[in-house]
This record gives structure tokens, C-alpha cells and sequence, in this order.
């Protein structure tokens, strides 16, 4: 057996090692079943592996050199936080390890001199505005709840986290739909990109860095989709539920849905942690403190 | 096979095309051909893609924007020209403004004939210059400083 205070230590390689695995695998699926609602067989399951390793095979066409060093920190600052969520560490901490990575996704794509680079570096910097509030609300929301801002303390609860907190459920399940990239959302960059401005702050990395983006995507992944265990995190079996039901839902969503412009996402994101969030955490507190002192 | 010839990402040019090869290039990405099956992606973005799929004859006004687009994708990278208008200028050759062939300004690895293309050829056309790419990732491999040399001007 693993000593006890090794066990975050653990967590945390464990982490660093699996979750390209499964962030990758998420990726294929999501391909898959968005070939399957639009009537096409689709790519095999391992295409986004086939992918990266395609990318790293590649040329690496760099346009300034300041550029490795920025995609380089968005990756390594991204298994940060998502080693840090898992080791158990304080969630406040996690999101700006978090918040921190896509400052270097910006700076990175602001480093090229390409048009189309920088106004995917100021969408990516407008949606990084109209998440972080949510983001924010969530971690609050689970101190409220649990008295902790640890996410060891936090997952180990035995309150059903959820039935106290449907507003931020729901408003961190629309910012996830910006998190993941997906349409309406996916202004910065997106994966069904016909044109460069579309393709946003990745236009100009090419080869392997192109692979470490990728690469970072899928830690963040995997990082997302465990904030929607800590909801669940009372019963396993049905945090694992909701977490492919929220992942199908986001793709149903990118699917049948249209990009919209900027200041449409900056409105209904920050409506949605003003409105669900605010008045779920004002709710709360009014319970917590007024009702039961 | 390496992973280069499973994960074939595209950029699309249209020349001066007529837009009959453009609309069977985007055919090939509908349900019925579904070329996404063969990791085939339209990138739209010349730094991620690895095929250049170029429709329609080279133009005086263009022949700066094809060479460009190629010169930014990184090696190994192969071209296609698809229809009859990009391998030799087609109907369009004796035109005042047109140069012909797409192999006027850039290297040319395959040529899909017709007017216009058929998915089915064009999606062969690509089929067959996965072949070439492998070659060229080999080469690339074996003598790394002679891929970085720009494509020169062929006219």
C-alpha cells in the first residue's frame, strides 16, 4: 500500500500520465458521435492520437521563437493545475494555474504578426473574461457547501454537493460549452474551422507545437470534466453518469447550434453567473446564515 | 505506415476555378464520401495542413497567393491539382490573364484529371499523394537541410 501522505503525490503523477490518455480518447469519442448526428461514419477512435503523432512528425515552422516558450508554459501550466485539482490541493490555486496557462495561450498566439492570430488572442482573452466569473462562483459555491476550499476535502464529502447547488451546476455546465471549444462558443479557435480566422490563436503554430496545444486540450479535458465529479462526488457511479451526460449534451449542443459573436457570449455567460450563480450562492447564504444560525 | 499518411490535414485554394472542382472537393466532405473516415481534415490554414488541394488555372493576380500559401506550410507537404483548369489551364489557356498549370508557379505531385473532378478521383488524387508525402517525410528524415529550402519561382 501507498504510506498516506504519499497518496497526493500519486494522484498527481497518476494524473500527468493518464490524463492524455483519456483526454485524447474523450476527443475521439466526441468526433466520433459528431460524425454519427451529422450521418457520416467518422474518424476511428484513435484519430486524435493519429493526429498529434502526425504533428510531431512535422516540420516545426515556428514564425517568432518566443512562441515555443509560450506553448510550452500553456502546457505545462495546464498539467499543473489539473495535477494540482487531483493531488487534492486548493481549488482556488487550481484556477489560477488555470487562468494563468491561457494567459500564455494568448500571449503566445499575440507573438505572431498574423491578423488572424491576434484576434483569436483578443476572443480567447473576451472568453477567458466571460468564464472566469462562473469558474469563481463554482469554487465559492463548494466552500459554502463544504467548509473547504480543498478538493481533497471537498471530494471526500458525504453532501450531495448538486441538490445545494443547481444554479452553479447548470451555469458551469454553459461555461464548460466555451471551456471546451464547442460551438456557440468556440470563437478563438475551433475544431470545425474552414477558415483562418476561425481557426483563431492556433493559426500560426505549426508541427509540434501545434501537437502541444493539442496536447494541453486534452488536460484540460479531463481537468473540466472532473469539476463535474466534485457535484457528484458523494456517488461515484452516478458522478461518472453525469459526466457523459454532460459531455454528450455539450456536443449535442455544438452540433445543432451556430457560433455567435462576442458580445453575445460575454452577455449570456456573465447573465448566467449572475443570474444562476449569484442568486444559488445568495440563496444559500441566506439558509446557512439567517435560517439555521 | 507512420501516422502522417492516417492523419492527412488539407488546405483548399481555389484558383481561378470555375467552382465546379471546389464544389466536388466539398462533396468528398458530405455523408456519401466522408473523407474524415481516412482522418482527412479541411483545415482551411496552410501552417496545419500537410496536402494543398488547388482547383482552377493560375492567373497573373494569383500566382502570388498560391506560392505564398505553399511556402507557409510546413514540410513535408505534397500538392494536388485537381481538374483539367489546374493541371494545364484547361479552356481557360489561351486566356489573355492565365498562365496555366498550377505547375507554373509551385511543384505539382499529382494531377486529377477532369472537368470537373470526380470525388472519387479527387479523393484517389489524395490517396496517392499520401504515397509521395511518406516519401517525402522519408527524405525529410534522411537529409533534414534540404527540405528548408523555398520553393522557387518555376516560370
Amino acid at each position: 500500500m501507498i504510506p498516506e501522505p504519499w497518496t497526493p503525490f500519486v494522484n498527481a503523477i497518476i494524473y500527468l500520465l493518464l490524463a492524455p490518455v483519456v483526454g485524447g480518447l474523450v476527443a475521439g469519442i466526441d468526433r466520433k458521435v459528431t460524425a454519427r448526428m451529422q450521418g457520416r461514419v467518422g474518424p476511428p477512435l484513435l484519430q486524435p492520437f493519429y493526429d498529434v503523432g502526425k504533428l510531431f512528425e512535422k516540420e516545426n515552422l515556428v514564425v517568432t521563437t518566443t512562441q515555443n516558450f509560450y506553448v510550452l508554459s500553456y502546457l505545462v501550466f495546464m498539467a499543473v493545475s489539473g495535477a494540482l485539482f487531483f493531488s487534492g490541493g486548493d481549488m482556488l490555486l487550481v484556477i489560477f494555474a488555470f487562468t494563468l496557462s491561457h494567459i500564455f495561450l494568448v500571449l503566445g498566439a499575440y507573438a505572431s504578426y498574423s491578423p488572424y492570430s491576434h484576434v483569436g488572442a483578443e476572443r480567447e482573452l473576451i472568453q477567458i473574461i466571460a468564464y472566469e466569473p462562473m469558474i469563481i462562483i463554482t469554487a465559492v459555491g463548494m466552500y459554502m457547501v463544504t467548509k473547504s476550499f480543498y478538493v481533497g476535502t471537498i471530494v471526500q464529502s458525504p453532501i450531495p454537493i448538486v441538490l445545494y447547488l443547481p444554479g452553479v451546476f447548470i451555469g458551469y455546465l454553459i461555461v464548460l460549452t466555451i471551456k471546451l471549444r464547442k460551438s456557440p462558443f468556440d470563437l478563438s479557435t475551433s475544431h470545425h474551422a474552414h477558415q483562418e480566422l476561425v481557426k483563431g490563436v492556433t493559426t500560426d503554430f505549426a508541427g509540434p507545437n501545434l501537437g502541444k496545444l493539442e496536447i494541453a486540450h486534452w488536460y484540460e479535458y479531463v481537468f473540466l470534466l472532473g469539476v463535474v465529479y466534485l457535484f457528484f462526488a458523494w456517488n461515484p457511479i452516478l458522478a461518472i453518469a453525469a459526466i457523459i451526460i454532460a459531455y454528450f449534451l455539450e456536443i449535442l449542443i455544438d452540433n445543432t447550434t451556430s457560433r455567435v459573436k462576442w458580445q453575445m457570449t460575454l452577455r449570456s455567460a456573465w447573465l448566467v453567473a449572475g443570474t444562476l450563480g449569484i442568486i444559488n450562492l445568495g440563496v444559500l447564504y441566506y439558509l446557512r446564515m439567517v435560517v439555521v444560525p | 505506415m507512420t501516422y502522417l499518411a492516417k492523419s492527412p490535414w488539407i488546405v483548399h485554394y481555389d484558383g481561378s476555378s470555375c467552382n465546379g472542382c471546389d464544389i466536388e472537393v466539398l462533396a468528398a466532405l458530405t455523408p456519401i464520401y466522408d473523407v474524415e473516415r481516412f482522418g482527412i481534415v479541411n483545415t482551411g490554414n496552410p501552417k496545419h495542413a500537410d496536402i494543398f488541394l488547388v482547383t482552377g488555372s493560375v492567373n497573373e493576380k494569383n500566382r502570388e497567393i498560391v506560392k505564398n500559401t505553399y511556402d507557409q506550410m510546413p514540410e513535408p507537404k505534397v500538392v494536388v491539382a485537381i481538374g483539367i483548369c489546374a493541371a494545364t489551364g484547361g479552356i481557360f489557356r489561351e486566356c489573355y490573364n492565365v498562365m496555366g498549370g498550377i505547375d507554373k508557379v509551385i511543384p505539382v505531385d499529382v494531377y486529377v484529371p477532369g472537368c470537373a473532378a470526380r470525388p472519387e478521383s479527387i479523393i484517389d488524387g489524395v490517396v496517392q499523394a499520401l504515397g509521395i508525402l511518406e516519401a517525402k517525410r522519408k527524405a525529410m528524415n534522411e537529409n533534414p537541410g534540404a527540405a528548408k529550402k523555398p520553393a522557387g519561382d518555376a516560370r
